[in-house]
């Protein structure tokens, strides 16, 4: 399986994102920059965490302009899985390939630790090795993760199982102790936490792992036809 | 040529955690009247000779100054007359 890591001005967790693919899960793992043209070559899109172009003005939304998103655009529309991890959340957002928007932490703190997660809803491509109501340990990296979506975007969140991942202990002040949430469709994933910063027990936790199993195990069962 | 001042605030329905957080410090110094502290931004546009001033403003702030999930908009247009 064959997975794009976006490099936008700014990102600092597409190392992370790479080696989580690439030596973690052991699937192909390429760097694309945020002025090429084509995603058409690559089966799951990964937007990483970091500051990209500054977060100047409002975080991701520079970097939602930049050239390579209409091939984001493109491939979620194709029904390609993406996934946006942090400052790519944010960018999902400002995209509109998510709804919501995200505000400053509710102490204004910048907050680097590990949080417990409950996992809401494990039947979506990213989350299947999960079960339901399980609690994993994944990171957080964030200023600004205080979700924030009107009364009847939150009603669709909840009433479509779309709101996948919450904080045990609501660390940023998000509406509903949302963490991390899925399109329509199912294919488009945001969260705040770092998955792909858990993915070895050297590093803390290996909870993150799974997400990115996940995925490779939908894509081989819907790709792959065994002779 | 044009001089655009664009405010950029969270809508009222929005939490504002810096507005709160000055509030109290101004409270803290013993500034007890105030009521509310809401924090936004404030951009300075300076725009060459150009049609539609209004329509392109608005559509700048809409894609780009403002995310209109959480923020609201206004702006003053004042035309600077060269020298």
């Amino acid at each position: 399986m064959k997975f794009a890591v976006i490099v936008f001005p700014g990102s600092n967790c597409d190392v992370d994102m790479y080696h989580a693919i690439q030596d973690e899960l052991g699937e192909e793992a390429t760097y694309v920059r945020y002025d090429e043209q084509s995603l058409a070559n690559y089966d799951a899109i990964l937007l990483p965490g970091g500051f990209s172009y500054g977060d100047y003005l409002r975080s991701g939304s520079i970097a939602r302009f930049a050239p390579i998103m209409s091939e984001v655009v493109k491939a979620a529309e194709e029904g390609k899985p993406v996934l946006g991890i942090c400052n790519g959340f944010q960018i999902l957002l400002e995209a509109g390939l998510l709804p919501g928007a995200m505000k400053r932490n509710k102490n204004l703190k910048f907050m680097c630790r590990p949080v417990t997660l409950v996992v809401q809803n494990n039947a979506t491509m990213f989350t299947s090795a999960y079960e339901n109501s399980e609690e994993i340990t994944i990171p957080i990296a964030h200023g600004e993760g205080n979700y924030y979506c009107d009364d009847a975007t939150l009603e669709e969140l909840q009433s479509s199982g779309r709101i996948v991942f919450t904080y045990k202990d609501n660390p940023n002040g998000s509406i509903d102790d949302i963490a991390g949430i899925i399109n329509e469709k199912g294919n488009v994933l945001g969260m705040m936490p770092h998955p792909e910063r858990a993915v070895d027990h050297l590093l803390g936790s290996a909870d993150g792992l799974k997400m990115f199993k996940s995925l490779l195990r939908n894509w081989r069962e819907s790709h792959v036809t065994h002779a | 040529m044009y001089k655009v001042k664009v405010y950029v605030t969270l809508k009222e329905s929005v939490l504002d955690p810096q507005g709160s957080a000055v509030k109290n410090s101004l409270h803290s110094l013993s500034y007890n009247e105030v009521e509310d502290v809401r924090i936004g931004k404030y951009m300075e546009l300076t725009l060459n000779e150009t049609a539609n001033v209004d329509e392109r403003i608005k559509e700048m702030c809409e894609k780009l100054l403002a995310n209109t999930v959480i923020e609201d908009y206004t702006y003053e247009v004042e035309e600077v007359v060269g020298q």
